[in-house]
């Protein structure tokens, strides 16, 4: 009774991680009994099917550098939620990313309860109101509060991410200037926004993490970058005084830290995998 | 109740028509403010520092901006009457989704499809319709977007029917020959109360736009 209750959790490892446990060959004795047991009919009315409990098990489709792939995995480490993570690989999309997100063919992807949901703000969401007893809760719970937040998660994609794609991508030196030169005023847009929302604490959520500062954050390092390839600060104490003091707590935060890659790594990423990207702006 | 509620908004923009779409599925009274927007009035320049542009739902003195995010505001605040966004979290995601999807999508290519001509406008024309045709197979044969009930896609999307008229005729085609389901659900929403007294004529916006391109030299 013992290790029969686990067999069906042994067959979702070895769903998830397509291996087997109990083999034929390896292991033949158990094998039989494994199918002995499950065959009973006392049995059968109790053990929940493995596939009922791979319903259970989280998957996030995504890569590593990508920020809006950090922005999930940053809410799901705040929910202590653990999940299986699928590495995309930068060259090819897996069948999976494009079965689950067949409309934008992009990551990053949540899978729950075998149900893709796409976006990484629209997932930050989701993961906020599914496990809203886990855990901090990450957006603020008055509606206005909520409203404001979610006016600056828009703001950062609509504007800041598009600018930051342009410094890092364009293979056009004038393009990535320009994108730099837009850069710096939307940060001084962002450093009144913190001031405002964090009222002096820590983070754009307050005392802890919250949905902005999930926004936000792992396009710091992003930041870095672009002032290393494109050698233009935008990361200026003279002007961002408190926006830096958030990157950097932020940055080095516990929690933060085994999740959101540091910006080094992101360069050599770069170097290696996207050369054109490092196209440097004529002095002048 | 003592609710002081002011729509800034443009009578011919989409984005504002959700709200008043909206507010009237809630049974809000407001104030409705019409902006000119080559002279923006103080009170939007205050009200929406970051990017100056309607709609802005002032809700006691508070600015709302970004016509989504309002209108999640709203379903929020007046959440008694007329649920638009459903309570299920996985459904709430696919709600969000798909009014996404109709932000990033719908108003750039319509835009093209009035603004372009030649090989440039039937190629916006083609993606504005596959657009369209996948929200189509999205509704199904659901009567709303919502399901049963008329919900926050069904809001985010019925406000670009009053600019139909404008792109079939600039772009002369037909959305009803390629989407004709489409077209059943935009009749069944304007039997809404709600929906058709916020929406302006499509003519009176063909019109609108008409000005706009002689006023910008679009031929």
């Amino acid at each position: 009774m013992a290790l029969g209750s686990l067999l069906a959790w042994l067959r979702v490892l070895e769903e998830v991680f397509k291996s087997e446990m109990i083999d034929e060959v390896k292991t033949p004795n158990l094998f039989k009994w494994a199918l002995r047991f499950c065959s009973d009919d006392a049995v059968k009315d109790v053990m929940p099917r493995h596939d009922r409990l791979l319903e259970f098990v989280v998957n996030l489709i995504g890569a590593w550098p990508s920020p809006f792939v950090n922005r999930v995995r940053l809410a799901l480490k705040l929910k202590s939620i653990d999940y299986v993570f699928l590495q995309e690989n930068f060259v090819v999309k897996s069948e999976l990313l494009l079965k689950s997100n067949p409309i934008h063919k992009k990551i990053p992807v949540l899978i729950h309860h075998d149900k893709p949901i796409c976006e990484s703000l629209i997932i930050v969401q989701y993961i906020d109101e599914v496990w809203s007893n886990n855990g901090p809760t990450l957006l603020p719970s008055d509606p206005y509060d909520r409203a404001i937040a979610c006016f600056w998660a828009a703001y950062i994609d609509d504007k800041l991410v598009k600018a930051i794609d342009v410094a890092v991508k364009s293979p056009d030196a004038k393009k990535k200037k320009a994108a730099m030169e837009e850069i710096s005023p939307m940060l001084a847009v962002l450093e009144e926004a913190f001031v405002k929302c964090s009222k002096g604490k820590a983070f754009f959520g307050g005392d802890i993490i919250g949905y902005v500062d999930i926004a936000m954050g792992p396009l710091w390092g992003w930041l870095k970058v672009i002032e290393s390839i494109n050698k233009l600060t935008v990361l200026d104490e003279a002007t961002i005084p408190n926006l830096l003091k958030w990157g950097e707590r932020f940055y080095n935060d516990a929690t933060v830290k085994d999740v959101i890659p540091q910006h080094e790594k992101l360069l050599d990423v770069i170097i290696k995998v996207f050369p054109p990207m490092l196209l440097h702006i004529p002095s002048n | 109740m003592g609710d002081e509620v002011i729509l800034l908004d443009f009578w011919p923009s989409m984005f504002g028509m959700r709200l008043r779409v909206a507010l009237a599925e809630k049974g809000v009274n407001y104030e409705y403010k019409e902006e000119d927007l080559s002279n923006k009035s103080a009170l939007l320049l205050k009200m929406n520092p970051v990017h100056k542009k309607i709609p802005v739902l002032i809700h006691n003195g508070k600015p709302v901006c970004e016509s989504l995010i309002a209108v999640q505001y709203i379903d929020e605040v007046w959440k008694d009457k007329a649920p638009l966004l459903p309570s299920d979290p996985y459904q709430r995601a696919q709600a969000r989704f798909w009014a996404d999807y109709v932000d990033k999508k719908l108003y750039t290519l319509g835009s093209k499809v009035w603004q372009t001509k030649g090989e440039e406008q039937e190629a916006s024309k083609k993606e504005f319709l596959d657009c369209l045709k996948l929200l189509e197979g999205e509704l199904g044969d659901k009567p709303y977007f919502g399901g049963e009930t008329f919900g926050f896609v069904d809001v985010s999307l019925i406000t670009f029917y009053s600019w139909f008229y404008a792109y079939e005729t600039f772009g002369n085609f037909s959305i009803e020959a390629d989407c004709p389901k489409l077209i059943e659900w935009v009749k069944r929403c304007m039997e809404k109360e709600s929906v058709s007294k916020s929406i302006p004529d499509p003519h009176k916006v063909y019109e609108f736009v008409l000005q706009l391109k002689k006023k910008f030299g679009i031929e």
